[in-house]
């Protein structure tokens, strides 16, 4: 017995060194919840900006390697994303987080985990406003773009439609309160009236009081600013029932198939807002996502972005510690240097050992500001014969 | 006249119609937490995942008959996958019960454990749903979905606001009215049906006269499990069924239980729709049912809604404490909580 023991302290020891040449990240997302159905993509994308850095064999002391480890946010639950964080944090030991998804659980993640423990966090997918404000001690990052950014594209959206007025039903936490009201103050700052703003509880089977309510406001258009997996469908599927609205705005939160494929043909002309650009990273990222096997769905070019990020800002400051390498981030992410697109990493790397500056522009276009969130770039959405199709960019 | 009639039709479209259906779906729910309370004497807190449970199997065998080309025409198929679905409920329910709840009734344990048991089964029933069919939405409606559509309405009458009612609407009235018939038929007129109101009334009086408690138990589960796989089935093809919702319809369903008096199947329908009205009237904003209502020069401006819908998970408690405080056997006396 004191033999075996022995023998697993001495095989602990000896594992000891081979453990300092692996980088861990987290990758916390809401696998059940809400958004359940958009993160499967997520995480692979975050996988594949991994998977593509093992495969370079160059990063940081040229034979480490990045593992991920995932945790489940649960989009809503504070407490249990918390405990997923930490667990990942003082259990797995992670070198940094790619996450969390939703707007409150990163707050919560951030505040009682992150912050206390110095992990640096890239969301991928978090757009409170509220996030651009809260101390963070320069460990926060995002490639989302603030929702303040989004209402303004929606009213613009609107205003050039030649809508005149809308209704805003949206879901009651931070994500919602803070989009209808950046899409109320911009749209009535160009001229539009909002009848309604008026929220709705997720995981409720039945919207009818709500639809009621937003039905006898009024508007041109409803916006919807919740989740497609949960309260935002049953508001749309409500408004068509009882025939208040035949017309949906819908934000990134909104955005996915499984919501035209739920609600039929009567949701062709519908339009919508999700976070994206033209830039020819989107495209590169959308072959390299069919390669691995998974889609290029919502936020998934965000993740891979918000890993190779990570990854690329320990290369740049030469250690895998949050304290440091967050100094890196805006270096890597922001002109002046050679542009880095997805499928590039080895390149970055390269570069970055050589000395050399990187400006990483990646999936998404990533530009960093403020305090570290991305300049926020916006696909218009039509909703077409069933599908989401992308019509514009701005 | 138009005026009114469009102002009865505003209220009829967005309250009446989602109301009865959403009432009937309460009312059916309440009255099979109302039998088990009053014949097995706890509250089934597990009630809301056997609901689910009876909707997922009919969801499953709507798939089978879907994917053999069978349908029901203008009807959703998974009217014909709910008489599978009740007897798998059954069965599950008798299954738990002789596993379950059979050892806490012989060690005749308070009826406070019995809830606390019955919470367990809950976690059990739910993780077999999701082990089976997972935490997903799944929309099983098919045939025609209305019975009268909002624009249809518009041309027929000329109005200016539409009515529309969803084939789903009209079933689950249709369905809960029958069911209602059946089962007061059943307690009123039968033997059986006798027998289970006098084990209700006087469990020790009604052993003497040499009714067979086991026998009571049986029956009682096998209603209660119809009853619930009928609801969930109903509750499901009218909002697409997601298991995480039935946790939270829970709540409304045990305060309809209560408001109408626990223990009394009347109280239990009677508090479905209480439940149902409130939620909508008072959250309801009347400005357009006013504008038709009132001379032109007192129009509202506002919305005129009473309370925000953000409370109208607030409101069925409101409506449960003030009947407790002055009611506290419920509407239709009930059993004292």
């Amino acid at each position: 017995m004191k033999k075996t023991l022995m023998a697993i302290a001495a095989s602990t020891l000896l594992a000891a060194p081979v453990m300092a040449d692996e980088v861990k990240l987290g990758i916390i997302l809401g696998f059940t919840g809400p958004i359940e159905s958009l993160t499967p993509d997520m995480a692979s994308g975050a996988e594949l900006a991994i998977a593509e850095v093992n495969a370079a064999g160059n990063f940081m002391k040229g034979s480490t390697t990045v593992t991920s480890v995932r945790g489940d946010s649960t989009c809503v639950d504070a407490a249990a994303a918390t405990a997923a964080a930490e667990r990942l944090i003082t259990a797995d030991k992670v070198n940094g987080i790619m996450g969390a998804d939703c707007s409150g659980v990163t707050t919560a993640i951030l505040q009682n985990v992150a912050m206390a423990n110095g992990v640096a966090m890239v969301s991928p997918s978090a757009t409170s406003p509220a996030l651009s404000t809260l101390e963070d001690n320069g460990l926060f990052f995002r490639t989302a773009p603030s929702d303040a950014r989004q209402g303004q594209v929606v009213a613009e959206m609107l205003t050039e439609a030649g809508y005149k007025s809308a209704a805003i039903s949206y879901t009651n936490n931070d994500y919602g309160k803070g989009l209808a009201d950046s899409i109320q103050t911009n749209f009535e700052g160009m001229g539009g009236s909002i009848t309604i703003s008026a929220s709705h509880e997720d995981g409720k089977g039945d919207y009818g009081a709500e639809v009621a309510a937003l039905a006898q406001a009024g508007g041109d258009i409803l916006i919807v600013a919740g989740y497609l997996d949960q309260g935002g469908k049953g508001i749309i599927q409500g408004s068509l029932d009882s025939g208040a609205f035949d017309i949906f705005f819908l934000p990134d939160g909104m955005i996915g198939d499984s919501l035209p494929e739920a609600i039929g043909p009567d949701l062709d002309g519908s339009i919508g807002s999700l976070p994206g650009t033209d830039s020819p990273g989107a495209a590169k990222f959308a072959e390299l996502a069919e390669t691995a096997g998974f889609a290029a769905g919502p936020f998934a070019a965000e993740s891979y972005d918000a890993a190779a990020l990570i990854l690329l800002a320990m290369q740049a400051s030469g250690s895998s510690d949050s304290q440091v390498y967050k100094g890196s981030m805006m270096d890597v992410a922001n002109a002046p240097g050679e542009k880095i697109y997805p499928g590039e990493l080895a390149k970055g790397i390269k570069y970055l050992r050589q000395g050399l500056a990187i400006d990483y522009v990646g999936a998404s276009a990533v530009e960093l500001v403020g305090g570290g969130e991305s300049a926020g770039n916006y696909a218009e959405i039509l909703i077409d014969g069933g599908k989401v199709t992308t019509v514009g960019y701005r | 006249m138009t005026d009114i009639l469009n102002a009865l039709v505003i209220l009829a479209n967005f309250i009446v119609v989602p109301a009865m259906a959403y009432g009937s779906q309460l009312a059916l729910g309440a009255l099979g937490i109302t039998m088990i309370y009053s014949i097995l004497r706890f509250s089934n807190f597990a009630h809301g995942e056997l609901m689910s449970f009876g909707a997922m199997t009919t969801i499953l065998v709507t798939w089978a008959l879907q994917s053999a080309d069978i349908s029901l025409g203008v009807l959703p198929t998974a009217l014909l996958g709910i008489p599978v679905a009740i007897a798998v409920t059954v069965v599950l329910a008798l299954t738990i019960d002789k596993t379950v709840y059979q050892y806490y009734r012989r060690i005749r344990a308070e009826p406070v454990t019995l809830l606390i048991v019955s919470i367990g089964v809950m976690f059990l029933i739910s993780g077999l749903i999701r082990f089976i069919i997972g935490p997903g939405d799944r929309v099983f409606t098919d045939g025609q979905r209305f019975l009268l559509k909002a624009r249809a309405f518009k041309q027929m009458t000329g109005l200016n606001e539409g009515l529309a009612i969803k084939m789903t609407q009209g079933i689950t009235v249709a369905t809960a009215i029958v069911l209602v018939v059946l089962v007061f038929w059943f307690l009123n007129k039968t033997r059986t049906g006798k027998s289970m109101r006098a084990y209700s009334d006087n469990e020790d009086l009604a052993l003497l006269s040499g009714i067979n408690p086991e026998r009571v138990v049986l029956i009682t589960w096998v209603i209660t499990a119809a009853l619930a796989a009928v609801a969930g089935t109903l509750y499901g093809l009218d909002k697409s069924y997601k298991p995480f919702t039935y946790l939270s319809l829970l709540l409304p369903i045990f305060s309809a239980a209560i408001v109408g008096g626990v223990g009394n199947p009347i109280g239990a329908i009677a508090g479905g729709f209480v439940i149902a009205f409130s939620e909508l009237t008072i959250t309801f904003a009347y400005k357009k049912v006013l504008t038709y209502l009132l001379p032109d020069d007192m129009a509202p401006d506002t919305l005129m809604q009473l309370l925000s819908t953000d409370y109208k998970i607030a409101l069925s408690f409101v409506i449960l404490v003030i009947v407790l405080i002055f009611k506290p056997t419920g509407l239709f006396s009930g059993k004292t909580i």
